[in-house]
């Protein structure tokens, strides 16, 4: 809805709650949202799997995703941030189509983490910690992946990729289209 | 080669499956429990083991289950730590992997043990895929009766749970793991009261580490005896030992508690990357005290790493040939600590930036006089003043190295520069 209003604060709230109104989860999603609740004897408790439900579902976790994990568990949105904030692996805003998250921890650092990330950035010709500007992969650091005895190690998309090397990464962007 | 308790099932094809699980005489050890075990007679066996948590405290799992009090009205839980994070460990992730039932029969006959019916593994929210292959195994073992209701006719029941964390180490502390299983900001809580008698959800909570609780059907299985003779006196049992950094084989090795160093380095693990020489080990992940070529003939068990004042932590053995910065290596794990601090306590959110600074003009020659002081100054200031193990663990890679490698930060200081510079990677930007 548009109001013709000069308060725009005003018609940015409507607009957000349509755009909240229409924000769903898929079917299939709906389903494993209805386990993941019962599981818990607290509604709480289901807040953090839901968080990772929509980042699944919507590539971030927006302020209309927020409401709807708010409203489907009715707490309050702010309920819902707060515990959100505190972790790393909830976006606000959508990434680039790959995240590729590079271990800098010892054992990784260890074997040369830190030449690969140097590579990648050269590469991808942008710095740790950003997206292509053609929104195809953001590069980050993460801290210990748990697979210290594969380093270096670094993930895409969730998915482990270990021993990397400049070969390997060669590979990897090949494949992605960089 | 020594007998295996946890990896004797990995090589497996389809190690994870239920029915490759059963063919080897899973479940066996549950279904003993049931029938011929009450649930006190089970935890007795487990305290007369001498199984101690596999985590990195090193606490005698039969002795914290016998601190849940009996007469609490309500349910009990147990949760499963499987949010494995100390850098240089990645133990569980095989058990979780590779044979998912043998700690799914674990936790089964401990819930049993404890009178628990409902029970959450709360596993790191990097390892995806183990999650779903725990959610897999969960389903199989449901539908074969080894989980759910009325588990083989006994009576007993168990609602078990995935339930992913989301990028916090400090989740692997145990009450900040109950409070973000609660939904919660994972921020420690102040003890006492301890989880055993006021944890999840306000009531009797038990946590224990993936490879603890791994041990459980082996010590029904084949008695509290047999356990106890493998190993050392004070620390029964085999462990796994993650070996990383730089030797030729890293891995995960499971090898009876109080192998050497030696052995474990250059009989299993290969020996040095390149045969170049050892210079430093961390013997039980980031948060122990680094030995040194020197301690290669100490025996890696509870007791005789503390006497060599460090500790076996988590059995994560990260190694470090002479080519290792320890001012680089105490920079990266201080920039670690820092980015994982819940921020609750003054001294260890305030103070490991504070040690950063230190550490970052040290390895970049803008270190003046004393600082070397101020950075051990610092770090007692964080040591023992915080809520949660975290603030001790989190000075301990600052500590450790001055005390062991003074003169490598002298020379530091001196040189004004990184004396190590030309010989590995640079130091990276820090990850935020």
């Amino acid at each position: 809805m548009q109001r013709s209003s000069a308060d725009g604060h005003l018609t940015e709230r409507e607009t957000l709650e349509e755009r909240v109104e229409k924000r769903k989860f898929s079917e299939a999603a709906l389903k494993e949202v209805e386990s993941t609740t019962s599981s818990y004897p607290v509604t709480d408790s289901a807040i953090l799997p839901l968080l990772h439900i929509a980042q699944r579902e919507f590539g971030c976790v927006d302020e209309e995703a927020v409401r709807l994990i708010a409203r489907t568990l009715d707490v309050e949105p702010l309920r819902v941030k707060e515990t959100m904030s505190f972790y790393t692996m909830f976006d606000e805003k959508p990434r680039g189509k790959y995240l590729i998250e590079v271990c800098t921890n010892i054992s990784c650092s260890l074997l040369g983490s830190d030449s690969l990330l140097g590579y990648l950035e050269e590469r991808l010709k942008v710095p740790r910690g950003s997206t292509t500007p053609d929104g195809l992969v953001t590069l980050i650091t993460v801290e210990c992946l748990g697979s210290c005895g594969t380093a270096p190690v670094m993930s895409v998309n969730g998915e482990y990729h270990e021993g990397v090397t400049r070969e390997k990464l060669d590979d990897l962007l090949r494949e992605i289209g960089v | 080669m020594a007998e295996k308790i946890l990896l004797n099932n990995i090589d497996r094809p389809g190690s994870e499956r239920i029915d490759t699980y059963l063919s080897q005489g899973g479940y066996a050890a549950l279904k003993k429990a049931l029938e011929t075990m009450k649930p006190e007679e089970v935890t007795k066996a487990v305290k007369a083991s001498g199984l101690r948590g596999r985590g990195g405290a090193g606490f005698p799992t039969g002795l914290k289950w016998s601190f849940v009090p009996k007469a609490v009205p309500g349910p009990r839980y147990l949760c499963c730590n499987a949010d494995e994070g100390e850098p240089g460990t990645f133990k569980d992730r095989v058990i979780i992997e590779k044979d998912p039932h043998l700690l799914l029969e674990g936790i089964a006959i401990s819930c049993y043990a404890l009178s628990v019916e409902k029970a959450y593994i709360y596993i790191r929210g990097e390892f995806v895929v183990g999650a779903e292959k725990l959610t897999a195994a969960i389903s199989e073992a449901e539908s074969k009766g080894y989980l759910g209701r009325n588990i083989l006719g006994s009576g007993f029941s168990l609602d078990l749970h995935v339930h992913r964390g989301a990028g916090s180490y400090i989740c692997g502390e145990e009450t900040a793991l109950l409070e973000s299983l609660e939904g919660k900001r994972g921020h420690p809580r102040l003890k006492p009261p301890f989880p055993a008698s006021v944890g999840l959800y306000g009531q009797p909570t038990v946590i224990n580490n993936v490879e603890t609780l791994a041990n459980v059907p082996a010590i029904v299985a084949r008695g509290a005896e047999w356990f106890a003779s493998l190993g050392t006196k004070g620390s029964t049992g085999t462990k796994l030992f993650a070996v990383s950094g730089h030797v030729e084989k890293p891995g995960v090795y499971e090898l009876p508690l109080g192998v050497s160093l030696r052995e474990l380095l250059f009989e299993h693990a290969g020996g040095m990357r390149q045969g170049r020489k050892l210079k430093a080990v961390m013997p039980g992940g980031s948060s122990t005290p680094v030995i040194t070529s020197e301690h290669l003939d100490v025996a890696l068990d509870f007791d005789s790493l503390a006497a060599a004042g460090t500790m076996l932590g988590s059995g994560a053995v990260i190694v470090m040939d002479d080519t290792t910065c320890m001012v680089e290596v105490a920079l990266r794990l201080t920039r670690f600590y820092k980015h994982e601090s819940c921020g609750q306590c003054t001294p260890c959110r305030e103070g490991l930036g504070w040690l950063e600074q230190l550490l970052e003009g040290l390895e970049s020659g803008k270190a003046g006089p004393g600082d070397i002081e101020l950075l051990l100054e610092v770090s007692s200031s964080i040591s023992g003043k915080t809520l949660c193990p975290m603030g001790d663990a989190a000075v301990v890679p600052v500590e450790s190295t001055v005390s062991r490698f003074r003169e490598e930060y002298e020379l530091h200081l001196r040189e004004k520069r990184c004396p190590l510079a030309g010989s590995r990677a640079g130091v990276g930007q820090g990850p935020h």
